[in-house]
């Protein structure tokens, strides 16, 4: 096995129902790989769901990964992309004393320069938003670890594909049918 | 043994109780049988099943295990969707052996588990178990009903989900106040789930492009699966077979699709199966796998697995294409389609001289290893003159029933079978203790079919308990436990690769006989050659269940032999 080991971003549309998650993440401790990131949301379709995932695997087995999750029931499909062939983003909160943000100046600068957004800012502390990508998210960390950061979280990745998914016209037509039918 | 006709059942509009409800639900499916053991919260459940008794058999089974080994024989003897019921907690974890071996065995099942009421989820109540969350990883689907007015809906999605495409286990939990409550009841069918597509459509393409490595093959060869039967695509395999002239191999869940006597039928392929197939695997220049699935105990090591060869892969899932070997075409789709569609595009062959390495390497087996097993000349008996002893009396007419271990190996090397779904053992999992009762669910599932299970003195005792549904529900199967007083695969193993250390692997065993007894079952032990014809006779002779021992050699092994990471060529003859 010396094929190489790569980040692959992980597309699943699938309906809304409980244990899903499960059975995904069921899939990859199978198989003892480790899910870097994971988020889920809305799709462009009422009633369908996305699923973000990152991970770090061969190619060879990535494919079967993916068979193996189309199998699911409530799956209705799964893709899998390379950095490149994606436009992919996290988000992270910083949560800081305000204090530092008049007695530190230099704090100011690194907001400015890093693109960051205040979110919010009371007596007691503030908060930035910080949308990127990882290094990105992380240098900011750097920045401002010093000055002491009272909590900090960063969001999994949110990606959306370069290349028109041939999803898009599968959904359509799946969006005009009921989800089951019966006789 | 009692079986019961069903009447047509409620299907208009009315307020039930989501307990009835689960009834009409199984009613409507078709469902006439079912095992199961009750509990707390599946007791309205059995209230209704009480009420029902005329139209809806349930059996008692003596451990929940033996209900789902039951619902799987039932399911592989008939086709059908096998049913399986337990109570909440330990019921509903009881269960997961069998499902897991549904699930690697692609049978249609469905399980119902009772569960706490909805306001205690979560909360440790007594008997309450996450069933959804440990049986997620082996059901093809699952799902939890919290509200009576789900249940025909779901029911209807989980017989269609578990019958469908590559069929599989579904377990539905439902809790005792969704069983309790009332519902307006209507029932439906499911035929379609948009998320879930059964069967890929067979391509033209693919079929064209499959039918030209065929026609162009010199020294093509057939490895079919469970595929075959689960498809109920026989009678096309066996036109596909017989026109192109292309020898048939086949995986133990595969065997009895086509007759064992059939000319083109050459042998068994993986860890124990026949020379011929094995060995020329590595030679053939076209290797036509057919509803299977490249297990390892098939393929041996992959490196050197039939990579010679170009590979047509008939398959229903996709996600097998590809997995452990790569597939030059694959006709993806139910191979009663695409072996119907194909037979048109091949052109008929004889392939006389490939079919002479068959017959050559067979020779040489038969020499080495089959003569000794089925006519042995030393003073102990073999599993294999067992087999062929119950060959003579059945006449390959029998659903053969196997346990786990070398009596399987045996059984499936020298069972004959005329007819399909009439071997029954427990092939991806190696599930111990499936055949009793596996046994049970094959015989109410064709009652006028006779059923023998083989099994061997370790697997017999996992679930002996079942001889107590046998006699409760008089079942009459015939029982045959081939007692070497060892584990004997595992024994095999340590003598081979573990030089000799038999660790845990000799039995000291009860009075087989006086047990069976015990449960008012006739029973009968052999241990000497001049008494076991007589002994097979008077079996299946007997129109009630039956027990007999065959005391075997103690350390015979099965032969020949792929040891594990060998390629198939290095198939072991002693």
């Amino acid at each position: 096995m010396s094929e190489q080991i790569k980040t692959y971003t992980v597309s699943i549309y699938t309906e809304n129902n409980i244990g899903l998650l499960n059975r995904i993440s069921a899939i990859f401790q199978r198989r003892h790989i480790n899910v870097e990131s994971l988020s889920a949301s809305e799709s462009e379709i009422d009633d369908v769901f996305r699923w973000t995932l990152v991970v770090k695997v061969t190619e060879s087995q990535i494919k079967k990964i993916i068979g193996q999750i189309e199998r699911q029931i409530e799956v209705i499909k799964a893709y899998y992309h390379t950095d490149e062939e994606t436009i992919f983003t996290e988000s992270a909160l910083f949560k800081i004393k305000s204090d530092l943000l008049f007695e530190e100046r230099q704090i100011q600068n690194i907001i400015k320069e890093s693109h960051a957004r205040i979110v919010t800012v009371n007596k007691q502390f503030f908060v930035l938003e910080k949308s990127g990508i990882r290094a990105e998210i992380e240098l900011l960390y750097r920045e401002l670890k010093p000055f002491g950061i009272m909590q900090f979280v960063r969001s999994g990745r949110i990606a959306v594909t370069k290349s028109e998914m041939p999803i898009s016209q599968l959904l359509k037509e799946l969006s005009k049918e009921e989800e089951y039918a019966f006789s | 043994m009692e079986t019961k006709t069903i009447t047509q059942t409620q299907t208009s509009k009315q307020t039930i109780t989501g307990s009835e409800a689960i009834i009409h639900c199984l009613l409507a499916e078709g469902v006439d049988l079912i095992y199961g053991y009750p509990g707390g919260a599946i007791m309205p459940m059995y209230d209704e099943l009480y009420k029902f008794q005329d139209k809806l058999q349930h059996v008692l089974t003596r451990h929940e295990q033996g209900a789902t080994h039951a619902a799987q024989g039932y399911a592989r003897a008939t086709g059908k969707v096998g049913v399986a019921v337990a109570t909440s907690g330990p019921g509903a974890t009881n269960l997961i052996t069998g499902i897991a071996d549904a699930q690697i065995d692609s049978t249609p099942m469905v399980c119902i588990t009772g569960q706490v009421a909805s306001h205690l989820l979560g909360s440790d109540a007594f008997q309450e178990t996450d069933i959804i969350g440990i049986s997620t990883p082996v059901t093809k689907w699952n799902y939890q009903i919290t509200k009576a007015s789900e249940i025909p809906e779901i029911l209807a999605k989980a017989f269609f989900i578990a019958r469908s495409g590559r069929p599989g286990p579904v377990l539905i939990d439902i809790t005792k106040d969704a069983q309790f409550g009332e519902l307006d009841y209507e029932y439906k069918k499911c035929t379609h789930i948009r998320s879930y597509k059964p069967a890929p459509e067979v391509k033209e393409e693919a079929l064209d492009a499959a039918a030209q490595l065929i026609n162009t093959a010199k020294k093509p060869m057939i490895v079919w699966g469970q595929g075959v039967i689960l498809g109920e695509a026989e009678a096309a395999f066996k036109s596909f077979v017989e026109k192109t002239g292309i020898p048939a191999a086949w995986t133990i869940l595969g065997v009895s699709a086509l007759a064992t006597e059939h000319p083109l039928n050459v042998g068994m392929v993986g860890m124990h199966g026949n020379y011929a197939p094995n060995v020329l695997t590595n030679e053939c220049d076209l290797l036509i796998a057919i509803g299977m699935r490249f297990d390892d105990r098939v393929t041996g090591s992959l490196d050197t697995y039939a990579t010679q060869a170009k590979v047509i892969h008939f398959e229903i899932d996709p996600a097998e294409v590809n997995k452990n070997v790569h597939a030059d075409v694959a006709v993806l789709g139910n191979c009663k389609e695409s072996l119907s569609k194909i037979l048109p595009k091949v052109t008929p062959n004889a392939h006389t001289a490939w079919h002479q390495q068959f017959k050559d390497l067979y020779k040489i087996e038969f020499e080495k290893i089959i003569q000794h097993d089925l006519s042995p000349t030393k003073e102990g008996l073999t599993m294999g003159e067992v087999l062929d002893g119950i060959n003579k009396e059945t006449k390959g007419n029998a659903i053969i029933v196997s346990d786990v271990g070398q009596h399987q190996m045996i059984t499936c090397r020298y069972a004959k079978f005329n007819t399909t779904k009439s071997n029954i053992t427990s092939g991806g999992l190696g599930t111990m203790g499936f055949a009793l009762p596996a046994a049970i669910g094959a015989k109410m599932g064709k009652p006028e079919r006779e059923v023998v299970a083989i099994i061997g003195d370790g697997g017999y005792q996992m679930t002996i308990q079942e001889l107590g549904t046998i006699f409760q529900s008089k079942v009459p199967v015939k029982i045959v436990v081939l007692n070497n007083e060892f584990l004997g695969m595992v024994r095999q193993w340590q003598q081979l690769f573990f030089d000799k250390r038999y660790a845990s692997t000799e039995m000291v065993n009860p009075d087989f006989v006086a047990i069976a007894k015990g449960y008012h079952i006739q029973a009968q032990k052999v241990t000497k050659r001049e008494e076991l014809a007589d002994a097979i006779k008077e079996m299946i002779a007997c129109s009630d269940s039956y027990f007999l021992e065959v005391c075997v050699e103690k350390e015979d092994n099965v032969f020949p032999m792929i040891p594990t990471g060998a390629s198939v060529s290095d198939i072991r003859l002693e």
